[in-house]
């Protein structure tokens, strides 16, 4: 039982990180049908700008309270990456077959990785993330199961995240906006909503929560790295199509389930097949069954019931 | 006293396709101008291109005195020209109140707008009735009223309807254009694109006839009601 609620536990913490990760995929698609596959970068640029921001704004303190500034640090790079990569590689791209933009994607991630590696100090390998006084070291135990400071913290900013998105959306001009682009984009632009701030505003609401993950991950890795962003992007990726790419709450939940998959597939699949070995293959081989028997996820995807 | 709109040697091409080949055309204020023509004559595109969804290939469009033709087309709306687009086109998943909001995103003035919001209830009371319901779920005939609220929202001067009464019963279609008529008297100025041409001209202060890309025929909308060319190609007598 211990052992169980442990899983569910770690889980619930990575599932939290795809699932932030994976709002961006879903809101970007959900309003211009574009997959972008350099969201991932955006996570990991919003690690290093926050870890920039630490080492250079907050003179390397350990005080809680330079948490909500290492934040805000590494949201303003995530948003001024995501907003610089929509403006001059996507936008003119808009029109132009669909292969285009996923080649600029891979193009985009490759150039923000080796960037990162040759720019920033020391990021040809890990580069050691700060513990913070309050989010990290010392775990709670409640019975006999270990809370780690770090999961709480990774909750919580979904958690907190989730009910600011659902604020967003259904009661501000903009994200109401957006609701009406992502149903019908001329229309929308016959009300007197300016599209292309729309798009913007997309890829910068996406780009804020993949920085939160970022900060959530280098706290309970104590490590980021160039490459952070590769193989959470996939995930979160497959957390988006699981949900049901388009639909923002789908991904919530994928990213969730697809981290519970991943935390009891470890756990307690037995024999070679199990283990911490294939942990990352699980999420793959839920991707391919979700494309193959239910492309539109789980909850439903929110592209095909346009007017 | 230039025309409220004007449309000048306006051609419209979807790639090598030219759709609208040089049409000219005005709007005088408090007007119902109605554009008719058969399927694929270019009505659609003229519109499009107005509000600025599609640009011109050659030609002008001004709007009270402005020139539009590469204005943006949120912006246009703000300058107060709606567009109530073919098929209605309204927000299926949103309710039938945050559609008529939308109608209004451009605007600032909030107490105006609770203000149009009710006129547009009076205008239509079963919108007032489902104000909660999914606009997904209405009727035809309730979306077609909904479209025509919510482009009645942006408070327009000018208001172009592409085929209100596409696939609505007779007694649905006489209620839109006495809403239309309505709409005249309160001082909205009307441009109305009809397949059903007997009923457009009918309300029509000058109806224009569009074949193939070219305007063919001009004139009051009684007059061309009773001209021979008319008669034959649209109203199915001989
Ligand atoms: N997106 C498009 N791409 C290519 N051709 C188009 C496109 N839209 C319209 N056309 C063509 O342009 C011409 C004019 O079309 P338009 O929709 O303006 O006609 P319409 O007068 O509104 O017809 P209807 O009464 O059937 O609505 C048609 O020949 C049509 O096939
Ligand atoms: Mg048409």
């Amino acid at each position: 039982m211990t052992q169980f609620i442990q899983q569910l536990l770690n889980g619930l913490t990575v599932g939290s990180l795809y699932a932030l990760i994976a709002v961006g995929y879903t809101v970007v698609y959900g309003i211009v049908q574009l997959i972008n596959f350099a969201h991932g970068e955006v996570f990991m640029i919003g690690a290093f700008g926050s870890l920039a921001t630490w080492q250079v704004v907050c003179q390397k303190s350990t005080g809680l309270w330079v948490l909500p500034i290492m934040i805000v640090g590494g949201a303003l790079c995530s948003v001024a990456i995501a907003l610089v990569m929509e403006r001059f590689a996507y936008r003119p791209l808009r029109n132009a077959p669909r292969l285009a933009p996923l080649i600029t994607a891979i193009g985009i991630s490759i150039a923000l990785q080796r960037a990162i590696q040759l720019w920033y100090p020391g990021a040809t390998s890990n580069v050691p993330y700060p513990s913070i006084d309050g989010v990290t070291g010392g775990s709670l135990t409640v019975g006999s199961v270990v809370i780690q400071r770090t999961t709480l913290f990774t909750l919580g900013v979904l958690v907190v995240s989730a009910a600011a998105l659902y604020i967003f959306i259904s009661r501000t001009r903009t994200g109401k906006a957006m609701v009406a682009v992502s149903q019908d984009p001329d229309t929308a632009r016959l009300m007197g909503i300016n599209v292309d701030r729309i798009i913007a505003a997309a890829f910068a609401m996406g780009a804020i929560l993949a920085a939160l993950a970022g900060v959530a991950q280098g706290l309970r890795d104590s490590n980021v790295s160039s490459t952070m962003g590769f193989l959470a992007g996939l995930k979160a990726f497959t957390a988006a199509v699981l949900g049901g790419i388009g639909n923002i709450q789908g991904a919530v939940a994928g990213g969730l389930v697809l981290g519970l998959i991943e935390a009891m597939a470890t756990q307690y699949i037995p024999g070679q097949f199990g283990g911490n070995a294939w942990s990352d293959v699980y999420a793959f081989i839920v991707l391919i069954l979700v494309l193959v028997f239910r492309p539109q996820g789980l909850f439903g995807a929110r592209v095909v019931d346009r007017a | 006293m230039t025309a409220m709109l004007e449309v000048k040697d306006l051609s419209v091409a979807y790639g090598k396709i030219t759709a609208v080949k040089g049409i000219n055309f005005t709007v005088e204020e408090g007007q119902v101008v109605t554009l008719i023509g058969t399927n694929g004559a270019g009505k659609t595109t003229t519109l499009r291109t107005i509000s600025g969804l599609l640009r011109p290939s050659a030609g002008e469009i001004s709007f009270l005195g402005k020139r539009i033709d590469k204005v943006q087309a949120h912006s246009i709306v703000t300058m107060g020209l709606a567009h109530s687009p073919e098929g209605r086109r309204i927000f299926p998943r949103q309710s039938v109140e945050e559609n008529l909001m939308l109608g209004a995103f451009a605007r600032r003035d909030r107490t105006d707008i609770q203000a149009d919001l009710k006129e547009a209830y009076d205008l239509f009371p079963i919108l007032a009735e489902r104000r909660k319901q999914p606009a997904g779920t209405f009727s035809g005939g309730e979306q077609q009223m909904l479209a025509m609220g919510r482009a009645m929202m942006s408070r327009p001067k000018l208001l172009m309807l592409d085929e209100p009464s596409m696939g609505l019963s007779p007694i649905m279609m006489k209620k839109i254009m006495t809403t239309v008529r309505t709409l005249q008297k309160r001082g909205t100025t009307i441009l109305l694109v009809e397949q059903n041409a007997r009923a457009a001209l009918k309300l029509a202060t000058h109806g224009y006839v569009l074949e193939v890309g070219k305007i063919v025929l001009d004139g009051p909308g009684p007059e061309l009601l009773v001209s021979d060319e008319v008669k034959k190609a649209y109203l199915g007598e001989d």
